[in-house]
């Protein structure tokens, strides 16, 4: 237990600091996306899983040797029929921290969801009121306003895409039908549920590099897989006009350039630098046994905390 | 005018149109000249109905209500261009969770990237 206390703890460090740093510094996600993506997810989700388990394993120490033992050890001073002596000051402080950890991590998210939940209704009931329904396009709002933008609104089945009157000026068909195959790979996909847990994970450790990293990464990877699903359908240079076209007709507006300058310290501009440089360039995506490597380092990496934690005596 | 929200729409439609405050009985009257307009046999509106979605559009903070006079009058607390200008400021702006909670076909760009992009276009 001891060792594997020390090793979580190595692990937890390391996908605290310098992998999330290689990795979004990284050129070759934008050519494999959804391996990125995966990789991403797994190294939030080991890198949680060492912190907590790092602290709980070395808390145990005293109260046995194994993590089945050393938990049955504290259920005992929970119930009051074995001494806190024996936990000692130091490994009682290590188990409170993953207590509350834990808690903390669960708390944010469900708060993050609720929050999520609760803008996305509020937002939902003006639009209805202010939208009329597109008559071609099912699941599709239009909004009486000049400023060209196209959003989509998830919500399970009430998801909607929304596109304004100076969007459907501005755009040829072709060029609408790129935008509208973007949003729906969105919605599609269920790309919200990686942002609102990748914000979550922000605003529950804001200090920590990986979990900005992270979140600026994805939401890059979540863009590219849109588009990477329109190109299907559209030609490159469609997709190219219709995000120049939107980026420069929303550029134009007063209001925008006001908000603009708030939003660029939490608006990502490396997104839109991302999905251009990638449109852009002639890069090919990854070879499949790449991108293959890339997942099975993923899987790895979230096998072995899991595995130190769960199968007894890996490490003395 | 099949659902609940397809009403308060429509009496928000009416209630942005009239500068003045008007009735429940007033509302009822118009939705219904407009009802048979669209559909001759549309079935006639109560009143409870025209109340219950004046309540409810009352609790989303959207309708305010006289309460000098009786009947009660109704009025828009703010004007059709003031939501849409909210609604935008959200869909635009820089609330947090923004992007977790909307996802924009294209975000803010910073000017390096306008260059780019106009030069894309074959503007200079």
């Amino acid at each position: 237990m001891f060792w594997t206390s020390w090793f979580l703890a190595a692990l937890a460090v390391i996908l605290a600091w310098p992998v999330p740093v290689f990795l979004s510094r990284a050129a070759w996600p934008a050519r494999a996306p959804f391996a990125a993506m995966v990789l991403w997810q797994s190294i939030a989700l080991a890198g949680g899983l060492s912190m907590i388990g790092a602290m709980l394993c070395w808390g145990l120490v005293p109260l046995g040797e194994t993590l089945p033992s050393g938990l049955h050890g504290l259920l005992g001073i929970v119930l009051g029929s074995e001494s806190l002596d024996a936990l000692g000051i130091l490994h009682a402080f290590a188990l409170s921290a993953a207590a509350l950890l834990t808690a903390h991590l669960v708390f944010t998210l469900w708060l993050t969801y609720f929050r999520i939940n609760r803008q996305r209704r509020k937002h939902r009931d003006l639009l209805h009121l202010l939208s009329s329904p597109s008559h071609d396009r099912p699941g599709t709002l239009v909004l009486n306003h000049q400023a060209p933008v196209a959003y989509c609104l998830p919500g399970g089945s009430r998801s909607v895409t929304v596109l304004s009157d100076g969007l459907l000026e501005l755009l040829s068909p072709d060029e609408l039908r790129a935008v509208l195959l973007h949003e729906q790979t969105h919605l599609a996909q269920r790309h919200h549920l990686l942002l609102w847990a990748f914000a979550a994970w922000r605003s529950a450790l804001p200090w920590l590099p990986t979990s900005k990293l992270a979140q600026e990464s994805v939401s890059s990877l979540i863009e590219i897989m849109a588009d990477d699903v329109a190109l299907r359908s559209v030609d490159k240079p469609t997709l190219v006009t219709a995000i120049a076209l939107v980026a420069s007709g929303s550029d134009q507006l007063p209001a925008d350039a006001i908000i603009a300058g708030q939003a660029a310290q939490i608006d990502t501009p490396t997104t839109t630098s991302a999905r251009l440089s990638k449109l852009l360039g002639t890069a090919p995506a990854l070879s499949l046994f790449a991108k293959l490597c890339v997942v099975a380092a993923a899987l790895l990496l979230l096998a072995v905390p899991t595995a130190l934690l769960v199968v007894p005596g890996i490490l003395p | 005018m099949a659902t609940l929200g397809d009403l308060e729409r429509a009496v928000m439609d009416l209630l942005w149109e009239h500068q003045e405050a008007i009735t429940a009985n007033n509302l009822r009257d118009l939705l219904s000249q407009r009802a048979s307009i669209d559909n001759a046999e549309a079935r006639p509106l109560a009143v409870t109905t025209v109340l219950t979605v004046l309540s409810r559009l009352e609790k989303k903070g959207l309708v305010e209500r006289e309460r000098s006079s009786r009947p009660h009058r109704y009025r828009a607390v703010t004007s059709r261009e003031e939501h849409t200008a909210e609604l935008m400021m959200e869909v635009l702006g820089s609330a947090p969770d923004r992007e977790a909670v909307l996802a924009r076909f294209i975000g803010t760009v910073s000017a390096g990237e306008a260059q780019t992009l106009r030069k894309l276009l074959g503007h200079s």
